[in-house]
């Protein structure tokens, strides 16, 4: 494979090294059933404990409220659906956003057809929930309210605290979807009053297929996955040990890192969209300037569609990801564009840019000036910007 | 995903561009749905179309159909143009992906626009010809 510059870490990470490392004894060495009885086995039970507080860690949970799962949809999934069916005495109302994650929107639409009402909050221009309509929609049947922590796609970071605050002054139960605030930026589930909280692995350089649910001590949910007594009889299966301690690596790295990598990444972030903005004409930045994940960036430029800009940036060798209809499979583009009010025609020529640890201010360079070129081009081709350009003309023209 | 052909046309499309005072164009497809695809036609007093160029805005399947499309046409009769259908093209670029299909419908459809114009403005009747709908999500 030829080198590549990775600006897709939203998607995935590339595994830390340590990690890997700290996984490998669990495949070959310490292969034993962590259910079992013997010494093997009981490595890998304390493996997984150690690797329990470590995760727990991250957000000032205890170790017991920590449920390993197979990744951050399990985790959505879990929760909602047990969350609104543990409660359907009270109420089958739900509240969660227009920008949620698929695993979550997919969920509440699913939870519609079994006879649960569901609040989407809207969102302002920047992708952040409105708290008075918030407010406004807890009914006395509301059972869950469940808000992501950071946006995937544009890296809004929701004011959690407050809705934290609102949820339990009404005595609701608050799931938020961590899976891209996880790591990334402090969350603290006591002071944010968060009862469930759902994160991954390999969005934090570990591995993929692990994921876990936090659950609030006191919080009554059925299991998702029925069978064996594992995870406190709450989630059955055998435990993927290597995954679970890669888990609780990647996250006591991501921990001891944050607020370098915090204050590193953020500062690259606004290098790129400066250089953006100032560089590339009819370029709009999506999301808020300030209140966004440290490694995100998400531009849209106008005229242009985003699968093709992404297909030019591989054949440059750049990853990098788009809200466009052709990335999703559908023709319309991202629900999250759509939704801060993004016309269609130009939430299409969206492009996420995710940085890393590992990404330069050199790699960035390149990467703006690749993509001069390649929005140039594209726009060179469109039949929008030539209209547009028309129009200028005429305009000019008559005044 | 794409094959290479159409990799190939998407990366260096053959007869992207304007032809001044050309003898018809037509736009078609929306920005809605994420494609828009412009056909320029210069056709000769023997109805043969000397030159054919095209603007998309897409991805790369609108792009590679509508490059694809162009040199289809190009030094046909009007009416050999019309038998470039959305499957010519498919074939021609060695297929698309199912989600892509609708891309070649739009350069099929974009050539009709195109003849389309070029008929009215000399104000005769090509034989088959049916006036081309401007959105192309009607079609499918």
């Amino acid at each position: 494979m030829k080198p590549f510059l990775y600006l897709d870490n939203a998607a995935t990470t590339q595994m830390d090294p340590e990690v890997f490392e700290s996984m490998k004894p669990y495949f070959m060495e310490y292969y034993g059933n962590p259910s079992s009885i013997y010494q093997v086995a009981q490595e890998c039970r304390r493996a997984i404990e150690d690797a329990r507080q470590e995760v727990a860690a991250v957000i000032g949970a205890r170790p017991e409220e920590i449920y390993f799962t197979s990744g951050g949809s399990e985790s959505d999934n879990w929760a909602i659906q047990a969350a609104a069916q543990a409660n359907r005495k009270k109420g089958k109302h739900i509240i969660t956003s227009k920008i949620e994650h698929h695993a979550v929107l997919h969920t509440c639409a699913y939870l519609e057809t079994q006879g649960y009402e569901v609040t989407y909050l809207d969102v302002d221009e920047y992708g952040i929930v409105d708290l008075a309509q918030l407010r406004e929609s807890i009914r006395p049947d509301t059972v869950l309210i469940s808000v992501m922590a950071a946006n995937n796609e544009i890296g809004s970071i929701q004011p959690i605290a407050e809705i934290g605050k609102i949820a339990r002054e009404y005595g609701v139960l608050f799931h938020t979807d961590a899976v891209q605030a996880y790591g990334h930026i402090p969350l603290d589930v006591e002071a944010m009053q968060i009862d469930l909280l759902s994160a991954s692995a390999h969005k934090i350089h570990g591995p993929k297929g692990v994921g876990m649910l936090y659950i609030r001590k006191g919080v009554k949910l059925m299991p998702l996955m029925h069978g064996g007594a594992q995870e406190r009889r709450k989630r059955a299966g055998t435990h993927n040990v290597p995954g679970i301690v890669g888990f609780g690596a990647a996250a006591r790295r991501a921990q001891a890192g944050m607020q370098e990598a915090m204050e590193r990444q953020s500062r690259l972030r606004d290098y790129v969209i400066g250089r953006i903005e100032t560089e590339i004409p009819f370029a709009i930045l999506n999301g808020h300037r300030t209140k966004r994940l440290p490694n995100n960036a998400h531009i849209c430029f106008r005229f242009i569609e985003g699968e093709s800009m992404l297909i030019l940036l591989d054949e440059a060798g750049i990853c990098a990801s788009s809200g466009s209809a052709c990335t999703s499979g559908s023709l319309d583009p991202s629900h999250v564009l759509l939704a801060i009010g993004r016309p269609h025609e130009i939430a299409h020529g969206s492009l996420r840019l995710t940085l890393s640890d590992a990404v330069t201010k050199e790699d960035l360079d390149g990467a703006v000036e690749a993509l001069k070129g390649i929005v140039a081009r594209l726009r060179d081709m469109s039949p929008l910007y030539e209209d547009y350009l028309k129009k200028q003309q005429e305009d000019a023209y008559v005044q | 995903m794409y094959s290479e052909k159409v990799m190939d046309h998407f990366k260096n499309p053959r007869n992207m561009g304007e032809i001044e005072n050309p003898q018809g164009v037509g736009t078609v497809g929306n920005a809605k749905c994420g494609d828009i695809m412009r056909m320029y036609l210069d056709i000769d007093e023997d109805g043969v179309i000397r030159e054919a160029k095209f603007k998309t805005f897409g991805c790369g399947a609108a792009i590679a159909t509508s490059s694809m499309a162009t040199e289809l046409v190009t030094g046909k009769t009007v009416k050999e143009a019309l038998l470039v259908t959305n499957r010519a093209v498919m074939e021609a670029l060695d297929g698309l992906p199912p989600a892509k299909v609708h891309c070649s419908l739009l350069a099929e459809e974009a050539i009709h626009a195109a003849l389309w114009d070029y008929a009215n403005r000399h104000g005769i009747v090509i034989e088959g010809l049916k006036e081309p709908v401007e959105d192309i999500e009607e079609l499918e």
